[in-house]
């Protein structure tokens, strides 16, 4: 394949707006163009883009191209990755970034796979090589014990960063920027895996991913019922309560409280973790956290090695006090 | 006729395995173990098989497992026999790259593939543990052109059709594909079976079959490596822990939630 020109963000809109990966990816994507020819684009795919676009320039895009067509209200993933591979073929850029999403996960290897190129997956940091001119980045390998400097070899050059590891660029409400509509011929028979249910789990408070301070529990906790005591914790700080992949698979609490590589990405001002041992697979999950409390009897654990405060202690000794302390806060 | 599932596997390091244990290897590219600490089959690989055996208890199936890689550890990389499966194809050739590139380990897959045959349902671990790439199955549906439907929590087939409980993060979706089509099953299906002495015995007796490079009819192109990787690097840990001492554990309760008060965080 060719070489291109510019660094293209595949971007997500949701709810009428723009994402926040996106702005996230503009950030990443700008700092790439120092040693980059070209323009940052954002490609926008799905339903009443206007907005996001908008929001898009105001983030840093130079420009925004969108395929917006009522059949993506959804993001259909098949629908998606034609409306992206039209896209491609317009802006052909030398560098596609996208976000690690639930729809990243999934379009991002499959577009890779259609353009037949490599792709830096789960990266923490992208730079342009000097010697080489080539786009490089950092990774985590075996769940996190190692980095990794994985390089593309091909053009596109592709990566998919992790969420919440850019800080966004902040935004300039006066920008201006041009918006490009991509005429792609979409057809609801292209649609291979059809979504016929959407089943959702009510909860109550404040969702893992955007809370300011979560609370978790893991293998330590011995069993569902400490999880209540976390809650009422959770309640009185305004916090939301996680989990980890050991508390799930033992089925003490619901597979959307997990965090970590196979869960959900949280990056709170303060994360509380009550007898979770800190495999590097939960860690993936939280190391966007600005501090981390842990509490293990295990003074070995290696949470210990990210906390920045910890209690060598039993949760049943310590957490009555802490919450008490903290109601009377 | 029965339906035919196929599943993917990878042998890979034991991701239990102490950090101590593991170093970086000489050329600054590979993770290297002590020979006396096995690889295993990869969790997640596992409970794709589960997925595939929970089909044969149910309809009656036929369940294929194949794995690529450059050598094998033929006790460990038969444990889906032992848990039930009917076939093993190995794909070994010390030609074949040590699979951290996903396109050339895709390319593998999708050949071996279509040397086995015709087939219902691919089923593959939604990751694998030493690179959590979670992308050779994509490229690997990409490449057959069939239906993708990445991260089940349930798998069936109803007819001509595999119906899939697809998590997402508030709950799940149930989406619905044409057979033949691609799923990638998460930990969330449940614990993969222990093997019973039945099938243990059976696998004993089986004999994978092998296919190299040759049989796979691969050129050199298509082991050529998409994604290099230049170095690996052992993480810089920062900060350091400040132990909240105390006399017991209500006193370092309190203790704790005073600091974090004073540092404003609570």
């Amino acid at each position: 394949m060719q070489a291109g020109r510019g660094v293209l963000i595949v971007g997500e809109a949701s709810n009428g707006g723009l994402g926040p990966t996106t702005a996230e990816l503009l950030a990443a994507g700008r700092a790439l163009l120092r040693d980059l020819e070209g323009e940052l684009t954002v490609g926008l795919v799905g339903h009443n883009l206007a907005m996001a676009a908008e929001t898009a320039i105001q983030a840093g895009a130079d420009r925004v191209y969108t395929v917006d067509d009522a059949l993506l209200q959804d993001l259909p993933a098949d629908l998606c990755l034609s409306a992206l591979a039209e896209l491609y073929q317009t802006v052909t850029p030398e560098v596609i970034l996208i976000a690690r999403t639930a729809w990243g996960r999934e379009v991002a290897p499959r577009l890779a796979g259609r353009l037949g190129v490599g792709l830096l997956q789960d990266c923490l940091e992208v730079g342009i090589e000097a010697d080489s001119g080539r786009l490089t980045a950092l990774r985590p390998v075996c769940g996190g014990n190692f980095l990794a400097r994985v390089r593309c070899t091909g053009s596109p050059q592709m990566a998919a960063l992790r969420p919440q590891t850019y800080a966004p660029l902040t935004p300039e409400p006066g920008r201006r920027g041009e918006v490009v509509a991509v005429p792609v011929a979409l057809d609801a028979s292209q649609v291979r895996a059809r979504v016929v249910r959407r089943v959702r789990h009510e909860h109550s408070g404040v969702s893992l991913t955007e809370a300011r301070v979560v609370i978790s529990g893991g293998r330590g906790l011995g069993g569902p019922e400490p999880f209540r005591d976390l809650e009422e914790l959770a309640g009185t700080l305004g916090a939301a309560v996680g989990a980890s992949r050991a508390a799930v698979d033992a089925g003490w609490v619901p597979g959307y409280w997990q965090i970590g590589l196979t869960g959900a990405t949280i990056a709170p001002e303060l994360y509380i973790t009550v007898g979770i041992s800190g495999a590097s697979q939960h860690m993936a999950g939280c190391s966007g956290a600005k501090v981390i409390v842990a509490i293990n009897t295990d003074a070995e654990a290696p949470i210990f090695r990210e906390a920045r405060y910890g209690v060598v202690a039993d949760w049943q000794a310590v957490l009555p006090a802490f919450m008490e302390a903290v109601r009377s806060l | 006729m029965a339906l035919h599932v196929i599943v993917t596997a990878k042998q890979v390091i034991d991701p239990d395995m102490p950090l101590s244990a593991m170093r970086i290897g000489d050329d600054a590219r590979q993770v290297v173990t002590p020979a006396a600490l096995p690889p295993v089959v990869n969790g997640f690989d596992e409970v794709a098989v589960e997925a595939a055996l929970r089909l044969k208890d149910g309809h009656g199936a036929k369940v294929t497992v194949v794995s690529v890689g450059g050598q094998f550890n033929l006790e460990i990389i038969k444990k889906p026999l032992a848990m039930g499966a009917d076939a093993l194809v190995l794909c070994q050739d010390a030609a074949f790259p040590d699979l951290s590139d996903s396109m050339v380990t895709a390319r593998l897959l999708t050949a071996a593939v279509r040397k086995i045959g015709a087939f219902d349902l691919l089923l593959c671990g939604r990751q694998a543990s030493d690179w959590d790439n979670a992308q050779v199955p994509l490229l690997l549906a990409e490449m057959l052109d069939i239906p993708c439907i990445p991260l089940a929590q349930k798998v069936e087939v109803e007819q001509d059709r595999v119906v899939v409980e697809q998590l997402v993060a508030d709950g799940y979706d149930v989406v619905d594909a044409a057979l033949p089509a691609l799923v990638t099953v998460s930990n969330e299906l449940g614990a993969p079976r222990y093997p019973n002495m039945r099938n243990l015995m059976a696998a004993k007796r089986k004999r994978p079959v092998v296919w190299t490079r040759a049989d796979l009819s691969l050129d050199a192109a298509a082991l050529s490596a998409c994604v290099e990787v230049v170095e690996l690097l052992l993480p810089q840990r920062s900060q350091a822990c400040e132990f909240i001492a105390a006399e017991d554990g209500a006193a370092a309760g309190e203790k704790l939630a005073a600091t974090l008060h004073e540092a404003g965080l609570i």
